[in-house]
This record gives structure tokens, sequence and C-alpha cells, in this order.
């Protein structure tokens, strides 16, 4: 069966040019960049060339990247090693109530070491709440960490006005920005938007697993993480991952070589779909209204996130009320349609999504929240495919729950 | 030289079919130890079980394998030494307890026992002069010949058999020494226990579970079979049908009254799994029922779940309090996958307020609804039904799901 994929947020396949580098850093040119010998020397370049595509993609200088294991351990590393270097500026730290948990959780640990953390809340549409962050930063804030693109929804914050807040109210503080969905779908310019650190991870941009970097802008003092054989100055420790550093490299270099026109079809994909939820959404009402039990849904699709520049490119969140979002999620399965259940519910166990939380999004509407996330080779005929599945599953779908 | 004394209860008392019995327990044992690599022999002697293993065996898991061995009562491990004479014998049961019991200093007794009659020893006398040895060499310590701490039990043979622990094993009858049931198997906590309890009693199993996709998730489906694999570990393999029950659902959905749903879903269970039972040659069905546990499990929703049954529906659980079930699901290593939190199919639908005492009248009347397409839908479900089989896996399985991005 043909596979329609939807949840390129999730993670997205990877480049063949990525694999093909890969498989021969695997096999051939499979030396230490620590070794002294050539095989060392031929592989380090592999290092440098990547870490200096990279550094070229943000406008930045090859000292400020680290390779990590990935988003996690970057943004575990920016927050941990940041707020414990910088804690002479104070003990307080500012976020969003909407991070990823490998943010949230790091945080949670920190306030176990005597931090406090201030959690801004954000919009019913999901931006950021300005008024409230600019209250909540203070002269002791060692820390600000906010995503670029929330992950969820796809609402997108502006680093270059929060460091600007942060300049006025908190000089002392890092910044720290989670880029994990935001890099290779906009321009991101670390240093003109006054972040200090910045997290990318690789298979979000069709590179490897196990491979992501943080960005440090020099004379950012944070401490280092992982203790070691000192490779990456100390800094990172652990041998290279040589194959998914020439990966990621390649893999950051096509999709931000690519930016506008990516951008350009992303947009066209999320407005056509978001067009046709709305559509849909009318046609279903007057469907609804015949069906018993479902004749209260006034709404049959509702879209989450705000519009405009507030919005990725990637990523359209709605929730379909009535209809279980696991339940649509395995229903389109079965068409070979792959999505994300915005927050996977169960009877058992509620996993409750923290960004529809902190929008305050009711329960009801959280457990149909489906999420659809594209990359550049998705298309419009996959996208008609997709609603018209739609069409057909929910009047089905909706008939049949509990009572 | 190292061995296992294999103990067990309720067989040694089964008249004429003892030996059938032994041989069926010494088989599996055989087979278990097998699995484990090459070297181990196992003998039935003197209405006993030994496995003889390999120097370099891993003392673990030969006890944790034949922990998941049904019949077994205890697991002695047996210390071999030469048979020569009483001198030696002292100075080895000085070394078996600096050995087994370092340091020792509480009671024990020693209980010998002489087969080999060319020893020049008797048992009485052998109690004592080891006793003397065990007294001077470990001190600090008493003997208490009603209550003791430590027994040891000296066996004289062609060599000399010495143990004084008993690892306890799982208890109940060899699989294979009664007949075969099929168990309604569902992702719960009682489902497994049930087939555990039935297996112990010496049961062959196989397995019924029905799934609802796409209501249900293909980890729904996993998760069963990683308990099956469980069950399976004490059981061996088991034949397990996988029943696709969605159209016969949302027709009961469609045709009965919402309330009545749970209860009809089940005898529907019941009648497939009887057709299955009936196929594999099973003569009996097992379920993880408790009273009162929920609606459909109170004496009124029993007996009208049994009323489309012929076979006889063993509920081992039936007088069992929850945390009674949670407990034995611990002990046997089902519980962390039971409570992974997947939907199951009893619980996509349910109503509120589910009858909790049906009426039979009422419910046969709401089935006849269901007219000769139920019929035609059961029929499908039943041609369609997967069959896996299901072989036991030690250890248990992965935990909560993480969150992706």
């Amino acid at each position: 069966m043909r596979q329609i994929y939807f949840d390129n947020s999730a993670t997205t396949a990877a480049y063949p040019e990525v694999r093909d580098i890969m498989g021969k850093l695997l096999c051939e040119t499979y030396g230490n960049p620590s070794s002294m010998h050539a095989m060392g020397v031929d592989a380090e370049r592999y290092v440098k060339e990547a870490r200096r595509a990279i550094a070229a993609t943000l406008r930045a200088g090859e000292k400020e990247i680290y390779f990590t294991s990935g988003g996690t351990e970057s943004n575990n590393w920016a927050l941990i090693g940041g707020a414990q270097a910088n804690r002479r500026a104070g003990c307080r730290i500012v976020t969003s109530a909407m991070e990823h948990p490998s943010v949230s959780e790091p945080l949670a640990y920190l306030e176990t070491q005597g931090f406090t953390v201030v959690r801004v809340g954000v919009e019913p549409d999901g931006r950021l709440r300005m008024d409230e962050l600019g209250d909540a930063l203070t002269a002791d804030t060692c820390l600000v960490s906010v995503m670029i693109v929330n992950n969820e929804i796809g609402s997108v914050t502006e680093p270059a006005k929060i460091a600007a807040m942060i300049r006025d109210k908190a000089p002392r503080a890092l910044f720290h920005a989670d880029a994990v969905q935001a890099y290779g779908k906009m321009e991101l310019v670390p240093k003109k938007a006054g972040i200090d650190l910045l997290s990318v991870s690789g298979h979000k941009i069709h590179g490897p697993k196990g491979i992501g970097f943080l960005y440090r802008r020099e004379g950012v003092r944070i401490l280092p993480y992982l203790y070691g054989g000192g490779q990456q100055d100390g800094m990172r420790s652990g041998t290279d991952n040589v194959p998914g550093i020439a990966g990621l490299g390649l893999a950051a270099q096509i999709v931000c070589g690519h930016l506008a026109e990516n951008r350009a079809v992303l947009f066209l994909l999320t407005d056509h779909l978001r067009e046709g939820l709305t559509a849909l959404s009318a046609e279903l009402q007057t469907e609804y209204a015949k069906i018993p039990g479902a004749e209260g849904i006034r709404e049959p699709v509702i879209l989450h996130g705000p519009g405009g520049t507030f919005r990725a490119p990637h990523i359209v969140s709605a929730a379909f009320p009535g209809v279980r979002s696991e339940v649509l999620l395995h229903s389109l399965e079965e068409r070979g349609i792959y999505v994300s259940a915005g927050s996977a519910c169960s009877t058992h166990k509620a996993h409750k999504s923290p960004t529809l939380l902190a929008m305050g999004v009711p329960f009801a509407e959280m457990e149909s929240t489906v999420r659809f996330s594209f990359c550049e080779t998705n298309t419009i005929g996959e996208i008609d495919e997709a609603l018209s599945a739609l069409r057909e599953l929910l009047p089905r779908l909706i008939r049949y729950r509990a009572k | 030289m190292k061995a296992y004394l294999i103990k067990y209860g309720e067989i040694g008392i089964k008249g004429k079919n003892r030996s059938m019995f032994e041989d069926t327990l010494a088989r599996q044992v055989r087979q278990t130890l097998a699995g484990l690599g090459e070297g181990y022999t196992v003998s039935k002697e003197r209405g006993r079980i030994y496995a003889y293993c390999p120097d370099d065996h891993d003392e673990d898991a030969v006890i944790d394998a034949m922990q998941h061995i049904f019949g077994i009562v205890g697991i002695c491990p047996v210390k071999i030494y030469p048979c020569t004479d009483p001198e030696t014998l002292r100075k080895d049961m000085c070394g078996y307890m600096d050995e087994v019991h370092p340091d020792f200093t509480g009671t024990f007794k020693v209980k010998a026992k002489r087969i080999n009659k060319a020893y020049p020893m008797g048992s009485m006398d052998t109690d004592a002069y080891i006793g003397e040895a065990i007294l001077e060499h470990c001190p600090g310590c008493r003997v208490d010949v009603h209550d003791p701490e430590v027994l040891l039990d000296i066996e004289i043979r062609d060599r000399v058999y010495a143990y004084s622990r008993v690892i306890p094993g799982p208890g109940g009858m060899p699989v294979g020494t009664n007949g075969k049931a099929t168990l309604l198997l569902s992702g719960g906590i009682d489902s497994p226990v049930a087939g555990y309890m039935i297996g112990k009693r010496g049961v062959i199993l196989d397995a019924v579970y029905f799934h609802a996709p796409p209501y249900t998730s293909e980890r729904a489906k996993e998760k069963v079979v990683d308990l099956a694999k469980i069950i399976a570990s004490y059981t061996g393999p088991i034949w397990l049908r996988i029943v696709n029950f969605t159209d016969m659902q949302l027709h009961i959905y469609d045709t009965c009254p919402h309330e009545e749903l749970t209860i009809i879903m089940r005898r529907y269970m019941m009648r497939i799994a009887e057709h299955f039972a009936k196929e594999g040659e099973s003569i009996g069905l097992i379920t993880g029922e408790s009273i009162g546990q929920v609606a459909s499990q109170t004496m009124q929703s029993l007996l009208v779940t049994n009323d489309v049954c012929t076979l006889p529906v063993y509920r081992p659980l039936i007088g069992f309090d929850k945390s009674e079930i949670v407990d034995i699901s611990k002990k046997i290593g089902a519980y962390e996958t039971s409570i992974l939190p997947y939907e199951d199919c009893c619980t996509i639908f349910v109503a509120k307020h589910p009858v909790t005492k049906p009426n039979l009248n009422i419910i046969r009347n709401s089935e006849m609804r269901l007219g000769k397409k139920m019929e035609e839908l059961m029929q499908t479900a039943i041609d369609t039904a997967e069959l896996v089989k299901v072989s036991g896996a030690l250890g248990k399985s992965a935990g909560r799901r993480a969150y992706t991005r």
C-alpha cells in the first residue's frame, strides 16, 4: 500500500545523500578523528566540513557549533550547563508553559537544585504572552528558554523581540532557544536575533537520528555536561559520531539551501489543508445534524494555532470533536495515512499535551486533536486523499462512541 | 560437581499414575535445561529428580528456569562428593558449610541417609559425627533438632549428596498431565493470572484475543502477545487466536440497547472462544472473571454469559479480590505489561451505566434483533482470525511509551 506520511515533526526520512555518506563513513572512512594517523585525519575532515556547513547556515562561527546526540541532549546541556555557569546572575529561570519535555523536565530538575522557574502562559491560539513574559523578567534572571516553533500546533515565537526584552529587563540572563522544529523551516541568525544558545536535532531535517547540535555564541559560558576524553574543546566529550555528524551536516546544507522554496511548498500544503478542513467542517455540519448524538457538535473541525506570521509552515493541528484522536489515527493508518495524535489519550492514563493544556483547550477537544506535519516532498494530491478519507471516516466514527 | 534435587509435592501421592507425572516433569526439566545450553543431564532416581549441571552453569538462570516449571515445589542446590570414609566426609561437610553458609552462627541439624550399605558408618551415627564436626568448625552455632535454621541433608550413595537450601518452585502439576483449555485473554491484569492458575494445574493452554481496529491499536495487540509470552514461559507454547471483533461490535451498537452492549459482546466472545476451543480440542474455557468486579461480572451477568457455553467455564479468580490478583500478577511478571495503557475492545464503547442485573430473556430477545447478519459477521470473524504460536520468553517487556515531538 502507498504510504502518505504526515508525521514529519515526529521524524523525517533521511535524504539519500545522507544515507550514502553515512554508509561510506561507517564502513570505509571509519577512523576516529582523535587518532593521530591518516585514517583519523581523513575522518576529521568530514567533521570539520559538517561544522563549517552548519555554521554557515546560521551565519555563525565554526567554534560556536557543538555536536550532541540530538535535541534532548542539546536542551539539557544548554539549560543545566547554562544555569549552573550563570548562577551568579541569580536563580530565576523564565520559560513558557508550552515547552517540549526535553526543556520542561530539565527545568523541573533545576527547580530541585534551588532555581525558581517561572512559566509564562500562552494565548488561546498558542502564541506566547509577551506582556506576561515582560513581567516575568527580572534583574536576577539567569536563564530564559523559549521554543521558536511549537511542536504540537506550530505557533512561532519571535526570538528577536524576546532578546530585546531580556536586554532591557534581565541583562545578565542567557537566552536559550529550542529550534528543533524551527531549524530548516525559517531563517535563523542567532547573533542577529540575540540568541545565546540554540538547540537543533538532525532527524527532523532529513538527517540521521541520534545526532544534533548546540549553537553556543562565542563568549557565552556554560559548563560541560559530559566529561571524558576532552573532544570538542573539552566541552562535550565522547568519540565524534562521524557518520551522524557528516549526515547532519549534509542534511543541514541541503535543507537550508532550499529554504525559500521549501517554505513556499510547505505553506502551499498547509494552506490547502487548512482550507480543506474548514470546508470539510461546513460540509460535516449538515451531516452531523442528522446523526443521533452528534447534532450538538457545532464545529466538526476546529483548527488550532495562530495565523499569519505566527504560523510555522509545516504543522497543522486540528480537533475533530466527538472522535477520539487515537481512533482517527488508526483509521487513517488503515488507509496508509500517518498522522500523530495531539494528545495520546486512553481511558487508563491521559498523556496530556502540555501545549494544548497551556492554551486552555477543553479536555474533550484535546482528546480529539490530530497533528499533520509535512515535509517538502508531500503533495497536494496526498492532502486531497487525506481530506477525502476524513470526509468518509468522520461521519462513521462519530456514530460509534461511548454514550 | 553440582546438581539440583527437584522436589515435587502432590505428584508424589498420585497412586498408579505417579510415574506418568514424574516422567512428564523430568521431561520438562530436561527440555527447559536443554534451552540453557549443553551438558545438562536429568535423571529420575529413587523417587527423586536430579538435574546435573556443567561446572560453569549459571545458577540464577537454572533456578529461574526451574521456577517456571509447574510441578516443582522446591529446588535444592546439591553438592556432590566422592563416597570414601567418614574422615573425608567430615572435611567435606565442613567445607560445605564454609561455602554455602559462611560464618554460620545459627541453629542446625544434620540428617544423613545411608543408602550405600558398604559405607562403614550408619545414618544415626553419621548425624552425630558430622553434627559434632560442624559444632567444632563453626563457633557460635547450635544444634536444634526440632526447628533448625539450616537442615543439612546428606545422602550417602555411590557418591555423597549434600544439600541444605530449598528454593521454592511454583508448585502445581506438570503441564500436560491434565487436559487442554482455551483462555479468553485480554490486555488486562486478570486473564493472564487466570491462565497461569489453570496452567499450574497441569493444563495445556490455547488462547483467544479479541481486538477492534481501528478502535484498538496494533500496540494493544502486541501487548497481548507479550502477555501470552509470559504465560507461555510457564505453560509452554500457546496457540493464540486473534479475532477481529469490530464489525460485530458495531452491529450490536447499532441494533441493541446501549447498556446491554457489553454483556451481549461477551456472549459473542464466549461463543467464538468455544468455537475455537472445540476446534483445538480444548475441553474447557478459562476467564479472569471475579464476582462483582465490574458490571459484566455480577452473578446475574455471569449467568447470562455462561448461558451460551456448552463447555465448562473455569474461573479461577472467582473469589479473589483485585489486590490478591495484582499480587499474583506481579509474582508471575505480568503486571508491568498488563498496566500498559492501551484501549481494549471491552472498554471502547462502554456505556456509562451498563446493566448490572441483566435478565436472560431480555438479553436473548435483544440478541434476536441482530438477525442473520450477526451470524455472517461471526462467521467472517472466525474465518479471518489470525493464528499465532506464542512461545515463552522470560523477562519483562517495555514500560511506558515515550513522548514524541
